[in-house]
């Protein structure tokens, strides 16, 4: 549990707008991101969401686990289709054809889907500033067809398209840093999440909803299917990937960096790596190598809070 | 309630597949994929909530004496509330047993 005590957990709403009978697989976090986000923004929500683990398993005809206006689109244009919901309901609302009322326009995808195809409209999506938010459910591959690597994979993790063996270690490109991109479009603001930490993703979203303007909120979504662990460890991995550094939770509103959370200890990536199927292969230097990327990077978004502090 | 999808007619269908029903989602029982159910020890469970937050299927509830439990229509048996407890009363056991 982070930094509330256990008993935060009762003061979050009840409501529940994505409805327990989905079919993600046991253990799923993806599906508990959903679940958590879905609590954030309530019922004056619409939602277009990509292909992906999350529409699979949340709509097989005639059903739908969604209490919210949600449209299905195809991989690439959740953006486009959410922009085109936005500026339509704004001038029927200016028009006198529909009440007028706050409703957060909301486009959601997989890495795959934010990452790899969809990022021209997601980018042009952000540029136009229409008032929306983003979600990315990154689950560090395209899992859904069978744990291909994606541009959001990281490096050293071996997936069915980047497998480890004699000459390979598996995937051998660096991790895209999908928030980074989303704040070069000077948007309001810029968020990374994860469910292990409920209470500071569920305020991250409020926060998302409610600025006039775009916003883009990246959550980290432990995948015990592609990432080769026991389901009742899915949120252990989320907690390690924070508490090891690999994911920083960190935000940025209006350009200004501020850190959500520090680990009352830093633990080195190894205790967030092993145990985890998809790093199984990597050897103590392949590690060392993870580590120093790692810190690297943690120390400059360190940097760029404390210049705006 | 909605019909299978193998008995339904195209004609009977929305026109863009749209489904009308929200959340029916709750008509599939996914507690059927369980081989492992979580048993609460009532006594120990200190009313936290920290087990209904954690469970990637909404579906634990909060029983009539206050403490929290698995709707087991739904229950996937993950064992992730298990797992998360904070003062570990919750045991996970085979459904055979
Ligand atoms: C244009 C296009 N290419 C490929 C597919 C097949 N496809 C469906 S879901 C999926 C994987 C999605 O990956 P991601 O966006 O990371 O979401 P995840 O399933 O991991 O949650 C793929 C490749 C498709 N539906 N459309
Ligand atoms: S493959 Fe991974 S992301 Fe997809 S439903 Fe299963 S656990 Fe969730
Ligand atoms: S075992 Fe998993 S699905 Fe069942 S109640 Fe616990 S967390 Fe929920
Ligand atoms: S996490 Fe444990 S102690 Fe807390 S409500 Fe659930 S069963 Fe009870
Ligand atoms: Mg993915």
């Amino acid at each position: 549990m982070d930094r509330f005590s256990v008993f935060s957990s009762r003061l979050v709403t009840k409501s529940e707008n994505f409805t327990s009978g989905h079919r993600a697989c046991q253990g799923c976090a993806e599906a508990l991101a959903v679940r958590h986000v879905m609590k954030a923004l309530g019922r004056d929500t619409i939602v277009a969401m990509s292909t992906g683990c999350m529409e699979i398993i949340s709509s097989p005809l005639p059903l739908t686990a969604w209490k919210v206006p949600w449209i299905h689109n195809a991989f690439e244009n959740s953006s486009a289709v959410i922009s085109g919901c936005e500026s339509g309901m704004k001038a029927m609302m200016r028009k006198g054809r529909i009440p007028q009322k706050k409703i957060n326009f909301v486009a959601m995808g997989g890495d795959g889907a934010t990452a790899d195809i969809g990022i021209g409209p997601l980018s042009g999506a952000l540029e136009r500033g229409h008032d929306m938010v983003y979600i990315c459910y990154d689950n560090e591959a395209y899992m859904n067809t069978g744990i291909q690597r994606s541009s959001s994979t990281p490096y050293g993790a071996s997936t069915t398209t980047s497998p480890a063996g004699k000459v390979s270690i598996g995937q051998h490109t660096q991790k895209k840093n999908m928030p980074q991109i989303a704040v070069a479009h000077d948007i309001p603001y810029v968020a990374t999440a994860c469910p292990s930490f409920p209470f500071d993703l569920i305020e991250k979203v409020k926060r998302a909803a409610e600025m006039p303007g775009g916003a883009y909120v990246h959550i980290l979504s432990v995948c015990p299917t592609g990432w080769r662990i026991q389901p009742e460890d899915a949120i252990k991995y989320g907690r390690l990937a924070i508490d090891s550094c690999v994911f920083p939770l960190y935000e940025v509103i209006n350009g200004k960096y501020r850190i959500s959370y520090t680990p009352y200890k830093k633990l080195t990536v190894a205790e967030y790596l092993k145990g985890q199927g998809r790093f199984r292969h990597l050897t103590d230097k392949d590690i060392e190598k993870i580590q120093a990327k790692v810190d690297s990077d943690y120390l400059k978004i360190l940097k760029r809070c404390e210049e705006d502090a | 309630m909605a019909k299978p999808m193998e008995q339904i007619k195209w004609q009977e269908l929305e026109v863009g597949s749209v489904v009308v029903e929200v959340g029916n989602a709750k008509e599939y029982e996914t507690g059927t994929w369980r081989s492992e159910k979580p048993v609460v020890n009532k006594e120990q469970c200190i009313k936290c909530g920290v087990c209904w937050l954690f469970c990637p299927d909404g579906c634990i509830v909060k029983a009539p004496e206050g403490h929290f439990e698995a709707d087991l229509t739904y229950c996937k048996g993950c064992g992730i509330c298990a797992k998360e407890c904070p003062v570990g009363c919750i045991t996970m056991i085979s459904e055979e047993e």
